[in-house]
């Protein structure tokens, strides 16, 4: 018995170092590469310790316009899925519609379709409807197609949690549609619309295949990397990668940390809940179904 | 209708009901259906100069689609495609089951935590930054043609990008974490007192997670291989940064076609290539029966 335990311990082990060594070596050796002196991007030979490529990146002004696109790119796209996602959550969480798994299915099918047609799709349209040629705008839109049915998820699924007695008990005591809106529904779903503020950014800000057909002959960072990888490869590539890294791996203990914070919070409510209810000693009352 | 309507006003108030009402129809009708329509026009017409446009040759034909079938390069491009995407779904499948069951069920405390931000760092890279990685493995003097040198598995370095292994593995290495998050998520729901009453009951490691765990997951199985294998189809980062001219894909050939000014062909093979993903979505619903519905919970 334990020495079956011991084998599958073995395996789980191996299995986890493989697994987080296959999607970690790749990135580590891309890093590397960085700050060496070699002019060829390479791990090996060594040829020396520089701050080389970092320098030569800085002086990249193509670089620094595709990186300010991006910015414009990224802030107007937060500024259109994020409302448009608000939009569909709460008609989706709000109304007893019939037709709620279709509109449903309609409303997240941008996500299941592959980027490079709401690209297309988008830089067609707007040529032949409003002889819009491709740009900024047209990447703005397209990236916001999908963007939007993301925003739209993350939105529902604190919706779902929100105790509706709270907008009842506002009604009856006489506010209006907008004071609920903006006094109860809107800082309850504080947390969900920061996050969906900083999903829709980075979606944008990393987006290659939807913006490379919608967005003709203007870059944003990532068009530009792509563009600069399809020819001859420099380490000042690899330098940009490693400051992305930097900034990803800050990013995810971030996240990770509120999450860890929010379940500690929610399970200290549930553990307060109890307690509560015990000293009370009274039958719950079921909560209302309201979404 | 009109109950639905009055209970929309009652729930949103005159300016709410306005707000959503807007906000979605320009979404849906204005940036969703309606290029897609313009697409599929596109494609359904052939190419023309444009003092022709309105003259009698300005007519509906399959004639794009029907280009696909007669060009035998093409077609064994399109199959590749699929092939490829197919490889790639099952692969990441294989690998990210055991994960997301061990972070979802055994692991334990802190160590989740551990084991998320391990996933959200690599998932979170640009996946250019992730080809570019193998680029630079994969290349002539990288890193593993010099590792099999110094072993002396080889006397010549080899050339990974001539074929299509680079462009698959490429595409592996950046969307596998795409099956992670769904399946993570299904499990994640999954009571493990059911396992542990199978287990206490006799059952078999392999008949635990064939009648308890693989069940409870379909629906995270279905929408991790629908992304992963749209993903692979549909990805022109893959081949534009690890192919070569010898290996040329179908993405590839629909940015050709835009780039020469045959946007009516390339509507057509992007018209193909939605409907291609429409079909692996379908079949994946019917073969692991989730329901939309089971979807939208």
């Amino acid at each position: 018995m334990i020495s079956s335990k011991k084998v599958l311990k073995i395996i789980t082990g191996s299995y986890l170092f493989l697994f987080f060594g296959y999607l970690f070596l790749p990135l580590i050796f891309m890093g590397i590469v960085a700050f060496n002196s070699s002019s060829l991007p390479q791990v090996s030979p060594w040829e020396g310790f520089t701050w080389h490529w970092f320098h030569e990146l800085s002086q990249d002004s193509r670089m620094w316009d595709a990186l300010t696109n991006s910015l414009i790119v990224g802030v107007s796209v937060v500024c259109i899925s994020v409302p448009i996602g608000l939009a569909a959550a709460l008609l989706l969480t709000r109304l007893q519609l019939k037709s709620r798994d279709l509109l449903y299915a309609l409303f997240v099918s941008p996500i299941l379709t592959p980027g490079i047609i709401l690209g297309i799709s988008t830089f067609l349209f707007w040529d032949r409807a409003f002889a819009v040629m491709g740009g900024l705008w047209t990447a703005i839109v397209a990236q916001s197609t999908f963007i939007s049915a993301y925003c739209m998820l993350l939105i529902m699924s604190r919706i779902q949690r929100f105790d509706r007695t709270q907008e009842e008990a506002a009604f009856d005591l006489g506010a209006s549609h907008q004071q609920v809106f903006f006094k109860v529904t809107l800082p309850f779903l504080k947390p969900a619309l920061f996050s969906s503020v900083a999903l829709a950014f980075m979606q944008s800000f990393e987006n290659y295949n939807t913006t490379l057909f919608a967005i003709g002959f203007e870059q944003t960072l990532p068009i530009y990397i792509g563009t600069k990888l399809r020819q001859f490869i420099s380490p000042a590539m690899n330098a940009l990668a490693v400051i992305f890294i930097v900034l990803t791996i800050l990013g995810a203990l971030i996240y990770e940390y509120r999450r860890m914070m929010e379940r500690r919070k929610e399970a200290e409510r549930k553990k307060q809940a109890k307690a509560l209810k015990k000293a009370m000693a009274v039958q719950p009352v079921p909560a209302m179904q309201g979404a | 209708m009109r109950k639905v309507w009055n209970q929309a006003k009652h729930e949103f108030g005159p300016i709410g009901l306005a707000y959503v009402l807007i906000a979605v129809s320009v979404w849906m009708l204005v940036m969703v259906v309606a290029p897609q329509l313009i697409m599929l026009d596109f494609s359904l017409h052939p190419l023309l100069f444009p003092d022709e446009i309105g003259g009698p040759k300005d007519v509906w034909t399959l004639q794009n689609y029907e280009i696909l079938f007669s060009n035998r390069l093409h077609m064994i491009i399109f199959l590749k495609t699929i092939w490829s995407s197919l490889l790639v779904t099952v692969f990441a499948l294989v690998i990210c089951y055991p994960i997301s069951y061990y972070i979802a069920k055994v692991a334990r405390g802190a160590s989740v935590g551990w084991l998320m931000v391990g996933l959200i760092i690599p998932y979170w890279i640009n996946e250019l930054l992730r080809l570019f990685a193998w680029q630079i493995i994969l290349a002539d003097s990288g890193i593993l043609n010099q590792a099999m040198l110094w072993i002396g598995i080889i006397s010549e370095p080899l050339n990974f990008r001539a074929g299509n292994g680079a462009v698959i593995l490429g595409m592996a290495y950046a969307y596998v974490l795409f099956m992670v998050f769904p399946l993570y998520n299904a499990l994640e729901s999954l009571d493990r007192n059911q396992v542990d009453a199978a287990r206490d009951l006799g059952a078999s490691w392999f008949r635990i997670h064939r009648r308890i765990v693989i069940p409870h997951a379909k629906p995270g199985i279905a929408i991790g291989c629908i992304m992963t294998f749209m993903l692979g189809a549909g990805t022109i980062a893959a081949p534009q940064l690890l192919g070569s001219p010898s290996s040329f894909w179908f993405t590839e050939l629909i940015y050709t076609n835009f780039e020469t000014a045959n946007w009516n062909l390339g509507a057509a093979y992007a018209t193909i290539l939605a409907l291609l993903c429409l079909v692996f979505m379908a079949i994946m619903l019917a073969v692991f029966r989730v329901s939309l519905k089971e979807l939208s919970r």
